[in-house]
């Protein structure tokens, strides 16, 4: 019971790529299925993490109506959309570039790919300016939220109950999915490493779809980051 | 990872047949052979010796608070420290021993064996996931060296955000530990799904796989959310996030539901595989097909989905609107069902059947009676007016160790006793582990049965100090906790000698019709000889028994080593 299945398969340079399946799996197609659902398995856990996360900022929102929207509207939104379009662009080459791996179009995956990374590093950039604008008004998580005052912060914020808790669940909200994006920069980059060397074809591109997947989740969670804190006021 | 063996000619052998590939255990050998390991069954024994051994750690902690509670002033320990005995002894058995007990090792073993799979589909995260136990274990004993945990295993706010102990290390541990959890649990799914052998639908797939997918999905759905809970306990104590204190604007109670949310449903996390293995066994041993082998799986599915909405009840002292309480007794009350339907089955399961009394029988009829307790003593605390009396007392702590230690940890011990021959092709003393089975089930009685008593009368869980008028329980309690303690260490003991010169196991030592009793004993590192197809019905033991490989020498030497003490010739 231990054959191991090859997968063969013509590339358009006119030489052949081959996949060698893993061992306890009788076919590719097998292999590909179980890595797939495997993953929307894995993405099931990242929603309920979240999950967790959304639940605590509406509960808040609904005990602090004030508190929220007077904090929601110190954000800068037109920051907020920006980074919105970026990974909303970014989603859309992650998906072609899936689309060449499948077509077995080395060049276009890999330029895809580079495109993918690029927008995801220019997220991380405006995240960066946002985080240390606010930190320089001394407007941090938990115990690094002392509002300089006479800034913008301390007079939206004046008299309002627990503005601390809005910021902290802003930080904490918006830096686990940051990780997240940058943890999705190393994993791009790997693949685009791996896409120079022609380890993607049509008969073997599962790395990228699964990657993919990844990308188009850490998207939509943004989705709901966005208008939650940076739109509801 | 092979090693040639010598072919030997059937013909010069006496007729003997021979297997044709080696065992799982003699493939490789060397440390790394076991530590680097991708087979399910490897990885398997390795979660066996690992939980086994939390289990005694924490076996010996309760022991302790046995002992300590023998006076009313406490016997042995300072209140603090008596504090942070009964929270060690908590974490370790949930989140390190009974979690993973039953899914991690005895269904890594016997799983893609049921299935006819040359392994689980995912084996590398499989042995990730037995590494993330390790971090998550080492973590948990380094909070015992850093000042050990006060809280009980709950972590409730805001004492947890109160204690000088080493909750964030803690709690760390419980958040890697949850991710071991989670990756077996999403493993078992895609192979359920992708790995099946040929002819084998769902409805032919024996229950016990049915009992690991229900646990399967509650691990990959309910244990982010405990992911998620820790995090933001150790946010709170890293950087005060506040969601969790009321000084920052946040609410302890909120905790509470987080923590529910994901242990409740973890409750059924660790009693449904136990239940899987209970099915088995009491199919396998009373010779007969299930009794309603599909409202079986369906309760267990419908089991899964239930846990989900029940968790207010264990905040009904917590303060919450009375609306949501009576939903959550209502709900709490439908568990009751799918349970019952269990237990019917299986009493029926065993009436009219060819009943054999061998030592895992035993320890499945010990879990039928001692979950009969916990599952009705359930329905008393579901029972909102019953609950604010019964709320935070010894009740409750029996009730929880009925299901948990008197149920789960029998069904793993059940499950052990069965599939031992099938996993070390060796037999233990059955003599001895027919003792130990009883010692165990009336030494949990002894335990439990007066803490019910108590715990009605009023004596708070937790107290390192009671009353002179509850002595004479926990006195009885305590004893009863040492012949449970006799029992467990006989066990180790004749488990242990079985593999040092137990009897060579037969090849189906039960007579087992399922597919995992189709290997050879002990099984292949790819299970089977040949790739099985499933034909016919799946608990049909009317026509024949299989008896793969027989009791077939592996070598030449261990064939001349049988000529010998058996005195015959080739």
């Amino acid at each position: 019971m231990s054959g191991h299945a090859k997968v063969v398969t013509p590339t358009p340079d006119g030489g052949f790529a081959t996949h060698e399946v893993a061992h306890h799996f009788k076919t590719a197609e097998q292999e590909y299925q179980s890595g797939k659902l495997a993953f929307w398995l894995f993405l099931a856990t990242e929603v309920m993490l979240f999950g967790g996360l959304f639940a605590a900022y509406i509960i808040y929102h609904d005990v602090y109506p004030e508190t929220f929207v007077a904090g929601g509207s110190t954000l800068n939104w037109k920051l907020g959309a920006l980074n919105t379009v970026f990974l909303l662009t970014s989603s859309w080459t992650m998906a072609m570039g899936v689309r060449a791996s499948q077509l077995s179009q080395k060049k276009a995956l890999v330029g895809y790919l580079v495109v993918t990374w690029l927008f995801a590093a220019g997220f991380m950039v405006v995240k960066y300016f946002e985080y240390s604008g606010k930190l320089s008004e001394g407007v941090g998580p938990g115990y690094w939220f002392n509002p300089v005052p006479g800034s913008h912060y301390a007079e939206v914020l004046e008299g309002l109950p627990f503005p601390n808790l809005f910021f902290a669940l802003y930080f904490t909200m918006t830096g686990i999915h940051g990780i997240h994006v940058l943890v999705g920069m190393i994993l791009i980059g790997w693949l685009i490493v791996r896409a120079q060397k022609g380890h993607f074809h049509s008969g073997f591109y599962l790395p990228v779809d699964l990657i993919g997947l990844y990308w188009h989740v850490v998207d939509v969670i943004w989705i709901f980051l966005f208008p939650l804190l940076y739109l509801v006021p | 990872m092979t090693t040639n063996i010598p072919t030997v000619d059937p013909a010069t052998s006496g007729g003997v047949e021979l297997r044709k590939e080696p065992s799982y255990l003699r493939v490789s050998s060397g440390l790394w052979s076991w530590l680097g390991t991708l087979d399910h069954k490897r990885i398997g024994l390795m979660y066996l010796v690992g939980v086994t051994a939390a289990f005694l750690v924490g076996g010996a902690l309760a022991f302790l608070v046995r002992l300590h509670l023998w006076t009313p002033d406490g016997a042995l320990f300072e209140p603090a420290t008596y504090n942070q005995v009964f929270t060690l002894h908590g974490v370790f058995m949930v989140f390190i021993f009974i979690i993973p007990a039953i899914p991690a090792s005895l269904g890594n073993f016997v799983l893609p064996l049921m299935l006819g799979a040359p392994d689980v589909a995912l084996p590398r995260l499989n042995l990730a996931s037995f590494y993330l136990w390790c971090t998550g274990t080492i973590l948990a004993i380094y909070s015992i060296i850093n000042g050990a945990v006060d809280t009980g295993w709950t972590f409730y706010t805001p004492y947890s955000l109160e204690t000088g102990t080493a909750v964030v290390s803690m709690g760390l541990g419980v958040f890697v530990l949850g991710f071991s959890s989670i990756f077996t649990g999403l493993n078992f799914i895609v192979t359920i799904h992708k790995m099946r052998a040929r002819g084998q639908t769902w409805f032919k797939m024996p229950l016990f796989c049915w009992a690991i997918y229900a646990t399967s999905v509650l691990q990959v759905l309910a244990t982010p959310v405990l992911g998620v809970t820790v995090l933001l306990l150790a946010f709170e104590h890293i950087y005060n996030i506040g969601i969790f204190d009321p000084q920052y604007g946040g609410d302890p109670v909120l905790f509470q539901h987080f923590f529910w949310f994901y242990s409740h449903p973890a409750v059924y996390i660790m009693i449904l595989p136990g239940m899987g293995v209970i099915s088995e066994v009491i199919s396998v041993h009373s010779r007969k097909p299930l009794f309603g082998y599909k409202l079986i799986a369906f309760s267990s599915i419908s089991i899964a989905v239930i846990s989900f909405l029940v968790w207010g009840h264990h905040m009904f002292t917590s303060g919450q609107s009375e609306f949501v309480m009576v939903a959550f007794s209502f709900l709490t009350m439908f568990v009751a069902i799918p349970t019952a339907i269990k237990v019917f089955s299986w009493v029926a399961t065993i009436w009219g059947g060819s009943v054999a009394l061998s030592a895992p029988m035993l320890y499945a009829i010990a879990f039928l009676i001692i979950f009969t307790i916990g599952g009705l003593t359930g329905v008393f605390l579901g029972t909102l007016s019953v609950d604010i009396h019964l709320h935070d007392t010894y009740f409750v702590v029996a009730h929880f160790h009925a299901v948990m230690m008197g149920s789960t940890a029998l069904a793993f011990f059940a499950g052990v006793h069965h599939w031992w021959p099938k996993m070390f092709g060796v037999m233990y003393n059955e003599t001895l582990a027919k003792i130990s089975a009883v010692l165990i089930l009336v030494g949990f009685n002894v335990t439990f049965l007066p803490q019910f008593e108590m715990g009605s009368l009023g004596m708070p869980r937790r107290y390192a100090t009671y009353v002179e008028e509850f002595q004479i329980y926990h006195q009885i309690s305590t004893v009863g906790a040492a012949i449970l303690g006799i029992g467990f260490a006989l066990m180790v003991g004749y488990m242990l000698a079985s593999l040092a010169g137990g009897r060579r196991a037969k090849a189906n030592e039960w007579g087992g019709v399922t597919l995992d009793w189709h290997t050879p004993t002990p099984p292949n590192l790819y299970n089977f000889d040949e790739e099985p197809v499933m034909t016919g019905d799946l608990y049909d033991y009317t026509s024949g028994i299989p008896d793969y490989g027989k009791d077939a020498p592996m070598d030449k030497d261990e064939l001349a080593e049988r000529q010998a003490a058996e005195g015959w010739n080739a």
